[in-house]
């Protein structure tokens, strides 16, 4: 099996930031590889070098075997690229853009048909009108379909799912998964963790720096010191209260419970949960329960960002 | 008396109608959830609560003062903060908040106090003189949601705070958020992220211009046998996509 | 809003104008290159008149009028014709703004006292100064003629006056040609600007560049419409000249079709460029407006003879675009002449056009930033 796309220390500046440093990561062939990451981390970037938008300042990357500097025009007739921004002509109808992106690779809709017939029927309805007046799950529906239509050997996707409500967000990553068992190789990026949970594999980048790339489920995996998850009643004075455990390495808020992470590396977690129940009972929690938890990816990601230090959150510190 | 009420509140564009009959109270205090899918109704129904569009039909009442008639005094006793509208990137730090602060009609002295405290709090008062556009976007986003404050509204409103923001920082806001809601502000807040649903005190979730479920993230979830907000979420915007048995 | 509120706002908008350094830059500059402009080129005295002299019997009364006008600073001679036949051509070419025609034995007849004829003839395609070159030349006239006259009585000189090519001095004859250059420039170099710009800004351009596409391609793609449009809008304007105004159209339409198709092509070649190097549509508009409009207006000779300016914008002015264009068409509607005499404005043109595509098409890199 080949590699889709291999980038060894890629590094790339804009003036006096660093956007990227030391860049290396490997998609395999047929592989849906996620670049999960906030703002900022230096996701757009990267797309932009592989794509051959851009020229590394340091490093080499390759995709499809060939080089990005190099060999720009034959890897840009075989990607199929979405970038961030919204990219479709708002003026012209879903027809009109989806044939003027096959004609712009020297293609037709009808050859390239099947390939966007999953997501494209959806939008068939619609054909005739105006890109502006979709809403926005559509919008994306349509530039994914403008991206396969010409039948790229690779799909490359800046943050598809941006601003898109969850349900749209739900189907557009249903719509991957049904592209990958196809066979073709997909990078996206994407700030939100839990759509990580559905690619092969993942490469957590932040601050322009990969923190770790591994399949979702082993990256939980590695999560350093014990993790409990703690819930009960005033939330928000729970977790102040657990702030105050002197062994409290990290204590954040994730949804209905409370994560605590606790210093002592090694420690038996349920042991740890019993002290915690007894430490919470004893400032009037009384209906406090902590149980061991098994690290997600977004726990993961904010332990490798360094979210230690759990005072009270030093609002000024994380860039 | 609640901070916020609707009755039937209604928003017709010609023969569209965005905003159909939403009827629900925000206490004082409370941090509320405002969830819909996109094109449903959500910014319409928003902006009409902050005085920026007349309703169709229907009545609503915020801080006391009636969304038709009394939209000015509304929007100086709010506070606001979205995506799109907050500080201006080519206006430094301190700059932005004096900005603010003296269009909310506050005095210079308290200006000045305000400024520093607000620097203070968000550990920024070494960036005081930087371009906010400068400024990473977890940062700006807290300076934002901290300028929406400085006259100390007693109800604000967040239109998708977190929007691309790292985890750690979305979690700092929303402890400010339950830092402000503690000394009885009400928050106001849409989100994408529906693990931030399960912060609010109540929720509602629109779906096609209507109030589709309103009640606490618990309530909602025994309601609709769902184990997360986000699957009471994909239950009642696509009830076709989801298998009964799920 | 309370009035601190206001005064708050103000200091705030002040900030951003301050701030935006490319935007002030434009809008500081403008009126100070306008005012310059203007102030200089903005001159109804015409210098330099070049003075075409037919002298069929030269005596010694001719060779006085001739010798004083060549002693003015305003005529210079450039050619003594025995016959007018040979005036034609000089006019045609372009090589002689005025001539003096003088009558068979034109000393003799004043020494009789008989009326002396003279006939002026002055190359009025430019109806400004083909007027002030008549007063010129009536007051050296008559200066001579009052000279006579107290030295000897009874001088009569007749002075004859045609305006060659525009005898009415129709100023719409004047304005036609430059018009159409104004009107080609607009189109041509603002709308392509704008609309490479927008591509830019809305983000489709990346998925234009990584595409099989090329730079040239995209260009030609977002050039061959605006053509077109220009195309469309030159044969408007000539059918609205002809039909409302009454313009003369002596020369050959398809040669000034053609001449407008390339001036076209410079004009967007332009717009590309500028476009390539602004990253914002108000950017693009902005520089286009002062690198096409602005120059083709002021220092094209349209409006302002390029002649009366000084030296230094008539070396401006010579690679303006527009200036070259307005020679060929004014020659082309009004004098009725063809590629002969101007194939050195058209060569001009069409180098023009090669080098602005050429470094057009350079300066739109394959790649962002």
């Amino acid at each position: 099996m080949s590699d889709s796309v291999v980038v060894q220390g890629l590094g790339k500046r804009f003036g006096d930031a660093q956007a990227l440093a030391d860049v290396s990561l490997v998609v395999e062939d047929g592989e849906l590889f996620g670049l999960v990451g906030p703002d900022g981390a230096g996701k757009t970037t990267l797309f932009r070098i592989l794509t051959t938008l851009l020229m590394p300042d340091a490093g080499t990357a390759t995709v499809l075997g060939l080089d990005v500097v190099r060999d720009l025009w034959e890897i840009r007739s075989r990607v199929g690229y979405m970038p961030g921004t919204f990219s479709l002509y708002p003026d012209l109808s879903v027809r009109e853009n989806l044939e003027f992106f096959a004609s712009v690779f020297s293609t037709t809709v009808e050859r390239g048909y099947d390939m966007i017939a999953p997501v494209y029927r959806q939008l068939e309805p619609f054909r005739e009108r105006r890109a502006d007046a979709l809403s926005g799950g559509m919008k994306q529906k349509l530039a994914l379909s403008c991206a396969l239509v010409h039948r790229p050997d690779i799909l490359l996707l800046d943050e598809p799912t941006t601003g898109v409500d969850a349900v749209s967000r739900r189907e557009f990553w249903d719509q991957l998964a049904a592209l990958r068992a196809s066979g073709l190789t997909i990078v996206v990026s994407t700030p939100y963790m839990d759509e990580a949970l559905r690619c092969d594999r993942v490469a957590l980048i932040q601050g322009g720096r990969i923190l770790e790339i591994d399949p979702p489920e082993v990256i939980g995996e590695r999560y350093p010191l014990p993790l409990l998850a703690v819930r009960g009643l005033a939330r928000h004075a729970l977790l102040l209260t657990l702030r105050e455990f002197p062994h409290a390495h990290s204590v954040y808020p994730f949804g209905e419970e409370i994560h605590y992470t606790d210093q002592r590396a090694g420690g038996d977690a349920t042991r740890i949960g019993a002290e915690l129940e007894t430490f919470l009972r004893a400032k009037g929690h009384q209906e406090a329960r902590a149980v061991p938890a098994a690290a997600g990816i977004e726990d993961s990601f904010m332990m490798l960002m360094g979210g230690g230090g759990n005072r009270a959150p030093r609002l000024g510190v994380s860039p | 008396m609640s901070a916020i009420s609707a009755r039937g509140l209604t928003k017709r564009f010609g023969r569209f109608t965005a905003v159909d009959q939403i009827t629900f109270d925000v206490a004082a205090g409370e941090v509320f959830g405002f969830l819909g899918a996109n094109g449903a109704g959500k910014t319409t129904a928003m902006k009409m609560l902050v005085g920026l569009l007349e309703p169709t039909e229907g009545e609503g009442h915020v801080g006391g003062f009636d969304v038709r008639g009394q939209r000015d005094s509304i929007r100086r006793n709010i506070g606001y903060m979205s995506q799109r509208f907050s500080l201006y990137g080519d206006l430094t730090v301190r700059e932005n908040i004096q900005l603010y602060a003296t269009i909310y009609g506050l005095s210079t002295a308290q200006i000045v106090e305000r400024s520093t405290g607000l620097l203070g709090t968000l550990g920024l008062s070494s960036h005081a003189n930087e371009l906010v556009g400068r400024l990473p976007l977890g940062w700006k986003q807290k300076l934002a949601f901290s300028v929406a404050l400085v006259h100390q509204p007693k109800i604000v409103f967040l239109d998708e705070p977190t929007g691309g923001v790292d985890p750690i920082t979305r979690r700092q806001f929303w402890e400010m958020i339950y830092a402000a809601a503690t000394q009885g502000t009400t928050v106001f807040v849409t989100t994408h992220y529906m693990d931030e649903a399960e912060y609010c005190d109540r929720i509602s979730i629109m779906v096609d211009g209507r109030i589709a479920a309103l009640g606490t993230p618990g309530e909602l979830k025994e309601r609709f046998g769902a184990r997360s907000v986000d699957d009471v979420f994909v239950r009642l915007a696509r009830p076709a996509a989801i298998p009964a048995s799920a | 809003m309370n009035a601190g509120a206001l005064r708050a706002f103000i200091v705030k908008e002040f900030r951003h104008i301050l701030r935006d350094r490319q935007t002030l830059t434009i809008l500081l500059l403008m009126p100070l290159v306008q005012v310059v402009l203007f102030g200089f080129a903005l001159r109804s005295d015409v210098r330099d008149v070049r003075l075409a002299v037919v002298d069929p019997t030269p005596d010694y009364a001719s060779t006085a009028l001739r010798a004083r006008f060549a002693a003015t600073d305003r005529f210079r001679v450039v050619a003594t014709l025995p016959t007018t036949a040979l005036l034609e051509p000089l006019f045609r070419r372009g090589e002689a703004d005025a001539a003096l025609v003088f009558e068979p034995d034109f000393g003799a007849r004043l020494g009789r006292s008989e009326p002396a004829r003279l006939l002026l003839a002055v190359d009025a395609s430019d109806p400004n100064t083909g007027t002030t070159v008549q007063n010129y030349a009536r007051a050296v006239i008559a200066a001579q003629e009052t000279e006579w006259a107290t030295a000897r009585g009874g001088v009569r000189i007749a002075t004859d006056t045609r305006m060659r090519f525009n005898p009415t001095l129709e100023s719409v004859n004047l304005f036609v040609p430059g018009l159409i250059a104004l009107v080609l420039t607009l189109v041509s170099a603002m709308m392509t600007a704008i609309s490479l710009s927008r591509e830019k800004e809305r983000g489709t351009m990346e998925v234009l560049l990584v595409s099989p596409l090329r730079p040239v391609h995209i260009i030609i793609g977002k050039v061959l419409p605006y053509l077109a449009l220009a195309f469309a809008n030159v044969v408007t304007a000539l059918l609205a000249a002809w039909a409302v105004f009454q313009v003369p159209f002596r020369g050959s339409v398809a040669l000034l079709l053609a001449a407008s198709l390339v001036y076209s092509m410079v004009s967007l070649a332009i717009g590309v460029f500028v476009a390539a190097r602004t990253p914002s549509q108000r950017g693009a508009m902005l520089a286009a407006m002062l690198g096409t409009l602005l120059p083709s207006t002021l220092l094209s000779g349209m409006i302002f003879p390029i002649a009366s300016m000084p030296a230094p914008l008539q070396v401006l002015s010579s690679i303006v675009p527009a200036r070259w264009f307005i020679v060929v068409a004014r020659g082309i509607m009004l004098k009725g002449v063809g590629v002969p005499q101007l194939w050195q404005e058209l060569a001009v043109l069409s180098f023009m056009t090669l080098a602005f595509m050429a470094l057009a098409v350079r300066s739109f890199k394959p790649r962002l930033g």
